[in-house]
């Protein structure tokens, strides 16, 4: 696999990251369009063991701030990172990941295809040449590189020990804004995210509040094609007051459950509710 | 007695006596003769003919069936002859024809009407005739050989009134003798009125749970393999248990090929005629690929078969052993298992409705709110593995099962499974008649959801099915996108197919 390497002394080097005391000599880059990394960027980062519903909010982060023109950036891993990838992909927007190995292994192996997939519409970069082992004291330092990319970094989920909180602490080193979506107070998945809201981070609400920061606009949803249909708004409609089974939903409609099946399966496909762990909740901004 | 035993001539068909049974292999009874031949000599009992341990047997069992019986056990040189040779006799079924052949050749029952009879029954030492496996193809054989009498014990005659012969129901040795001699009319079986109330538990227990009542109904019209999935105690195996209440009921031609499957494993209750409930298995999951799909020596069905025209559940699929699973591949695709032994090959009907239950994780608490899944993602996608690619594709209905909030258990009774079978036979027959056409609409709406959903080309043709069988339920002659889009809605979720 061949790479391309950019020096610290080159003018193809991200001017962002060069505002790093301890900036990377060599940048190596898998396809080496070094020019993707220097356009406007966010950094979506959090747990690798993600709940389903932090699953869902970082394809929908990935999706919408990819479609406003965002290049999103992440670490390739399981979970919110990977998530985060794959929503750009879906929107067709820019996104790059960094490694915390030789930028020519896919690490971990289950990604290989959607590292395939990034390297055809962004770029995979790491600090270290190619054939260079994964190491646990690789990744902090991947996150740096991360955090120095992007002009915000957005953690979706994260335990109190988690790496995507050493992310954070880099951003704002880095003086860059932090997001952090806010998450149930009894869950151990939220207690870093919660931690940093504490602290002073931004939460995040909805994508445009990232937007909004960084004087862009959301992308206006293309018009879906098909009108849903009456039984399907009055399930969005229950929808709204958050998460439901399909059982639930029957009962609090009054419809037959086979139904009810068909208007959430309707909403799926309209990209305007999500399953997962056995429930329904609404995605996207409407 | 004494006046019976006639003087002993040297001619062969005086010391000679035939009588004919059944031996089986598979669900085939073969004819067999067993032939007594009476010699002068030293004293001795010998049975040739292949016959196998339990057969052997046979001597101990007869020597004192006659004993206790009150006969003669004639002090003679005794060969007993089971033709055809080649043909491997199994079990215990041979005892009463070998003691009325015996007791033909030396004469103490008449040969020529013994001649007329099959014969079928285990003896016990005290001369009581015990029931046998397998008597219901035992009888069509003989009545296909023009035999349309046959002796049998009392608990298999109802069963041997089924084949459309003139059964002979004995409970003793002595019965059977005195029949044979014409001094005792055995009473005639009546065939017990078919089945009002089925004996399967009933879904009204079921409180709330709509989906899954709802894809137990889908399951059961089209008979489509259902998937239960979720963390433990939500319902999953009380849900599966009430899927054959409410199937449609059986043809008498099925109930015919149900009950001679339990008839030849020796699952049929004593005295039980015809099963006409569709059968419900449930194999542990230590279960072996021979215990499911049949095998042995002398092959005999498994699980797969005897859940034929019923539902095959296998509880906690994840546990079961691969080789287990994938036997089930061959069932799935043809309704039929062939055991290939040495001495043969054996085919046993399996047309079953599968039902397989599973946790989302090897430690079960995935998809609870409550707790916390301790699964590494190793040990979680190997499980998923176990089952996806063995046979995740076979299931047309995949349900995911949350943990019910306690408020659910405040809803009311469900309906009964009565009810809804009305509604499923319906159905059922709305697919034989009129199989429901695909609206223009349809069909582009389903190309749709292929662009956006991960949905493979025999996912594709699954949700095709299981639309037709949702459009006939709701008894509409077209299918339309309505019933697609809750067709889709069983398809197999993220949560149980390997993690993307």
């Amino acid at each position: 696999m061949s790479s391309v390497s950019i020096s610290r002394r080159s003018t193809a080097y991200p001017t962002l990251l060069r505002e790093l005391t301890d900036a990377p000599f060599h940048l190596y880059l898998r396809k080496g369009e070094p020019e993707l990394l220097s356009r406007p960027s966010v950094a979506i980062v959090g747990a690798r063991s993600c709940s389903a519903y932090g699953a869902q909010v970082a394809r929908m982060l990935g999706r919408e701030l990819a479609g406003a023109g965002l290049v999103v950036v992440s670490g390739l891993a399981r979970g919110i990172d990977g998530e985060a990838h794959r929503g750009a992909l879906a929107a067709g927007g820019v996104t790059v990941a960094v490694l915390g190995c030789g930028v020519d292994r896919d690490y971990p192996a289950r990604h290989a295809e959607l590292a395939a997939r990034i390297v055809e519409a962004g770029e995979i970069v790491s600090e270290y040449e190619p054939g260079i082992e994964p190491a646990p004291w690789r990744f902090p330092a991947r996150n740096r590189i991360v955090a120095g990319l992007t002009l915000a970094t957005v953690v979706v989920e994260a335990r109190t020990k988690s790496g995507a909180l050493i992310t954070a602490d880099f951003a704002l080193e880095l003086h860059r804004e932090v997001f952090a979506v806010p998450g149930e107070i009894t869950s151990a998945l939220s207690a870093g995210t919660n931690d940093l809201l504490r602290q002073g981070a931004v939460p995040l609400l909805s994508a445009r509040d990232v937007l909004d920061v960084l004087g862009l606009e959301l992308a206006s949803r293309p018009p879906s094609g098909t009108a849903v249909s009456s039984a399907a708004s009055a399930v969005l409609r229950l929808l709204a007051d958050g998460a439901r089974g399909t059982d639930d939903l029957t009962r609090k409609s009054g419809r037959e459950s086979g139904e009810v099946a068909a208007a959430l399966v309707e909403l799926e496909l309209a990209g305007l509710a999500a399953h997962a762990d056995g429930v329904y909740r609404v995605v996207g901004t409407v | 007695m004494r006046r019976l035993r006639a003087p002993l001539r040297p001619t062969v068909d005086r010391v000679l006596a035939r009588v004919v049974t059944h031996a089986l292999v598979g669900l085939e009874a073969r004819p067999v003769e067993v032939e007594a031949h009476l010699q002068r000599g030293v004293p001795a009992f010998v049975i040739v003919g292949l016959p196998d341990k339990a057969c052997q047997e046979a001597k101990e069992r007869v020597r004192s069936g006659i004993g206790s019986a009150e006969l003669e056990w004639p002090l003679r040189r005794i060969t007993v002859n089971l033709a055809p040779a080649g043909l491997r006799k199994e079990g215990s079924g041979f005892d009463l024809p070998i003691a009325l052949a015996v007791l033909a050749a030396s004469r103490q029952v008449p040969p020529e009407r013994l001649a007329e009879h099959a014969a079928v029954g285990e003896l016990a030492l005290d001369g009581r005739v015990r029931p046998v496996p397998g008597v219901l193809v035992a009888a069509e054989a003989a009545r296909r050989a023009g035999l349309d009498r046959l002796i049998c014990p009392m608990e298999s005659a109802a069963e041997a009134a089924l084949a459309g012969v003139v059964p002979v129901p004995v409970r003793h040795l002595v019965e059977a003798g005195e029949y044979l001699r014409g001094c005792f009319t055995p009473e005639p079986v009546v065939e017990r009125a078919p089945l009002l109330k089925r004996t399967h538990p009933d879904l009204r227990d079921v409180r709330g749970q709509e989906r899954a009542r709802r894809a137990l109904e889908v399951a059961a019209a089209g008979r489509h393999n259902l998937l239960l999935a979720g963390p433990p105690g939500t319902g999953k195996t009380m849900l599966a248990r009430r899927l054959p209440g409410i199937l449609p009921s059986l043809t008498r031609e099925e109930a015919l090929e149900v009950t001679r499957i339990h008839s030849v494993a020796g699952f049929l209750a004593p005295g039980s005629g015809i099963v006409d409930e569709p059968p419900f298995r449930a194999p542990h999951h230590t279960a072996s690929a021979p215990a499911i799909v049949g095998g042995g020596v002398g092959p005999r069905p498994g699980e797969a078969s005897l859940a034929h025209h019923g539902v095959l559940l296998l509880d906690e699929l994840g546990e079961f052993v691969r080789p287990a699973i994938e036997s089930l591949r061959q069932p799935l695709e043809d309704g039929a298992v062939a055991v290939a032994r040495v001495t043969g090959r054996v085919v046993f009907p399996a047309r079953f409705v599968l039902v397989g239950t599973m946790n989302l994780c090897p430690c079960g608490a995935r998809g609870d709110p409550g707790v916390e899944c301790g699964c590494s993602p190793q040990r979680l996608s190997a499980y998923r593995e176990k089952v996806s690619r063995a046979l995740l594709d076979r299931f047309d209905l995949v349900v995911h099962l949350p943990r019910a909030p306690a408020r659910e258990f405040e809803q009311g009774r469900g309906e009964s499974s009565a009810d809804v079978r009305v509604r499923v036979e319906k159905a059922a027959a709305r697919l034989v008649e009129r199989r429901p056409r695909f609206q223009p609409a349809s069909d582009e709406f389903l190309a749709r959801a292929v662009d956006t959903l991960p949905l493979s080309a025999r996912g594709r043709s699954r949700v095709r099915r299981v639309a037709r069988t949702v459009a006939a339920l709701a008894g509409d002659a077209e299918v339309a996108p309505v019933h697609l889009a809750e067709a889709l809605s069983y398809r197999t979720p993220t949560e149980v197919a390997v993690a993307a």
